[in-house]
């Protein structure tokens, strides 16, 4: 019988199998950040084990309230920071170099098909865009990542999804996920993983491929994942060619991580996007979606863009399409935070940073920031926030504070209606 | 292990999220006790005040996919130092319940009609579980109502309870 991806990276990967359906794992990569690792650390060091499994597997970044805003966040970037120096792992991202975790490690090239990857953060899942299977974890299993490279999963079963016809123009990757999350529910994938297959995800490029899988853990999934192709290639393809003597041989091997034809999943889903709209969350769970159409008018107090969902290059091009020779509503305050100091440079050196400049945003330093309420943009109560980031949970980026998701090209042009609206590049 | 069993909190709701849980304007803490007054500090649930409904309480029943969201080990910390080492649920996200073994705590599921039925006998009044860990069950009264229901745990689940957690276990064995 033929294997899902996660299953021949399971059969790969294992160390253990304890009891029949749970599965310990050689970890390929653990990557870590200043929220869930400090609390890791202190008690590796309280048991007496400071120690690292493999320095150059372990990849650190300070990223989510950079600059550090208090006492507190500065001692949580001191005790990444010294602990990364004294084991030395070289990849650390400090301050000038750093940016948000699931922007940064794909664009260094850390995650190449096939490979196993834990982080103490929920949207680990992103790195799945690789055709790699990543996880979200807890600081316990974070921890044991850091001290032995292995971490324990119960057998994922595999949803897969086909994702079929052919967008409307201004849909993008960030409408076809919260379709995809409106239509299973955020316990629709629950101890699953998601497989994206079909002609779009051909299509699409890495960033796009990464909007997609961040959002899987929204519908409760392990790990999201798309087969690696010649996009993956091409992608990492300066991070691997003294690997590889040609593009094609890195595709022969790659191709050993798809999914077999004969492959068992426990559900097939085909969701066509020939009629998708642009979406919008309405309520406090991201499987509330509607039609933009159906929210416009809404008044918007802030719109933030960036974040893992929608921080990138692409996602920043996209907003200044939208934006250019326009000013934002003089009751919106615009917020751009670039995930990652190259998309920083790339946006600057593009002049897609005058166009936010021009339009009137706030360009912000790369960090998660606002998107989970830290700092760089926390509503007040009864402020509504239009936002490209990936939660509109009850008071995640304030006490208070409504949140409604959406992609970068509605955000933009909510910003300049100052009510949630349609981006002109939507085509009706 | 923990001692598990006590006085119950309802909440009557789907997919409560960690953020609800625990917000991340406390995840600059490093100790877990930092984080006791703030537990589910932002729940959305009508008529829910955290302080004088989380008094004295040491076990949760919720509805489906509870703990979604954040990876936080936070969520099952708050609870911790509040002396709450189980939470009754129909299922749970991932994570979460994972988080909660690997701190040696509990997370139990129970089959739909029999959650539906907790609320129902239970919901309304002061309300007491205790826990037979040996033999999976779970007992609940409140008055002279007395209801017994065994559960099933995955083995590894267990184990992990029993080892005291998911570090003792790796350390031991890789």
């Amino acid at each position: 019988m033929g294997k899902t991806i996660a299953e021949k990276i399971f059969d790969s990967h294992e160390v253990d199998r304890p009891f029949p359906d749970v599965r310990v794992l050689r970890l390929d990569r653990v990557f870590c950040h200043e929220i869930t690792t400090p609390t890791a650390i202190d008690d590796l060091v309280r048991r007496g084990k400071d120690r690292v499994f493999d320095p150059d597997k372990i990849k650190a970044v300070i990223d989510h309230v950079s600059p550090a805003k208090d006492e507190k966040t500065a001692l949580q970037g001191k005790i990444l920071r010294d602990w990364a120096r004294r084991h030395g792992i070289k990849d650390f991202f400090d301050i000038g170099a750093n940016g948000v975790c699931h922007a940064l490690f794909p664009e260094k090239g850390f995650v190449r098909p096939g490979f196993t990857v834990i982080m103490g953060d929920s949207h680990t899942c992103t790195h799945g865009a690789f055709g790699a299977f990543a996880a979200g974890v807890g600081t316990t299993d974070l921890e044991v990542g850091i001290l032995k490279g292995v971490c324990a999963f119960r057998t994922p079963k595999t949803l897969r999804i086909n994702v079929v016809g052919k967008p409307p123009a201004g849909v993008f990757a960030k409408d076809i996920i919260l379709g995809i999350i409106g239509k299973i529910g955020v316990n629709g994938a629950t101890d699953r993983v998601i497989e994206f297959h079909g002609p779009v995800i051909d299509a699409m490029s890495m960033e796009s491929r990464m909007t997609l899988c961040n959002m899987a853990v929204e519908a409760g999934a392990t790990s999201g994942i798309c087969q690696p192709d010649e996009r993956t290639v091409e992608y990492l393809w300066p991070f691997i060619r003294g690997e590889y003597a040609s593009r094609s041989q890195a595709l022969a091997d790659y191709s050993r991580w798809k999914s077999d034809p004969d492959a068992e999943y426990e559900k097939v889903i085909d969701f066509d996007v020939s009629t998708l709209e642009p979406l919008v969350t309405f309520g406090y769970k991201p499987d509330q979606v509607k039609p933009v159409r159906e929210m416009e008018g809404t008044r918007v107090d802030q719109v933030y863009i960036g974040s893992c969902t929608n921080g990138r290059f692409e996602d920043l091009e996209v907003a200044a399409t939208v934006l250019k020779g326009k000013k934002i509503h003089p009751q919106v305050r615009g917020i751009l935070a670039p995930a990652t100091p190259e998309v920083y440079r790339r946006a600057l050196e593009s002049g897609i940073l005058t166009i936010f400049l021009e339009a009137g945003f706030c360009v912000t330093n790369p960090t998660c920031g606002a998107c989970l309420g830290m700092s760089n943009g926390v509503l007040a109560p009864g402020e509504v926030c239009a936002s490209t980031t990936n939660r509109n949970f009850n008071g995640r980026m304030g006490k208070g504070g409504m949140i409604h998701l959406m992609s970068p090209a509605t955000a933009a042009a909510t910003a300049v209606a100052g009510v949630i609206t349609n981006s002109p590049l939507y085509a009706k | 292990m923990k001692p598990f069993g006590g006085n119950v909190l309802f909440l009557d709701r789907s997919d409560i999220n960690t953020d609800e849980i625990i917000p991340a304007r406390y995840l600059t803490e490093i100790s877990k006790e930092a984080l006791k007054p703030h537990l589910l500090e932002d729940l959305k649930l009508e008529g829910f005040d955290p302080a004088r409904d989380l008094a004295g309480k040491a076990a949760i029943v919720s509805r489906k996919n509870f703990g979604c969201g954040s990876s936080r080990e936070h969520a099952p910390w708050a609870l911790e130092v509040n002396g709450i080492h189980i939470v009754v649920a129909e299922n749970f996200a991932r994570i979460f319940r994972q988080n909660m073994f690997n701190c040696g705590m509990l997370a139990v599921e129970l089959p739909g009609e029999i959650i539906e039925e907790l609320f129902r006998t239970f919901g309304k009044g002061a309300t007491q579980v205790e826990v037979d860990f040996p033999h999976d069950r779970l007992t609940f009264t409140s008055g002279k109502v007395k209801r017994t229901y065994p559960y099933r745990l995955n083995p590894f689940d267990k184990t992990l309870v029993e080892a005291g957690g998911w570090v003792e276990y790796a350390d031991a064995k890789y």
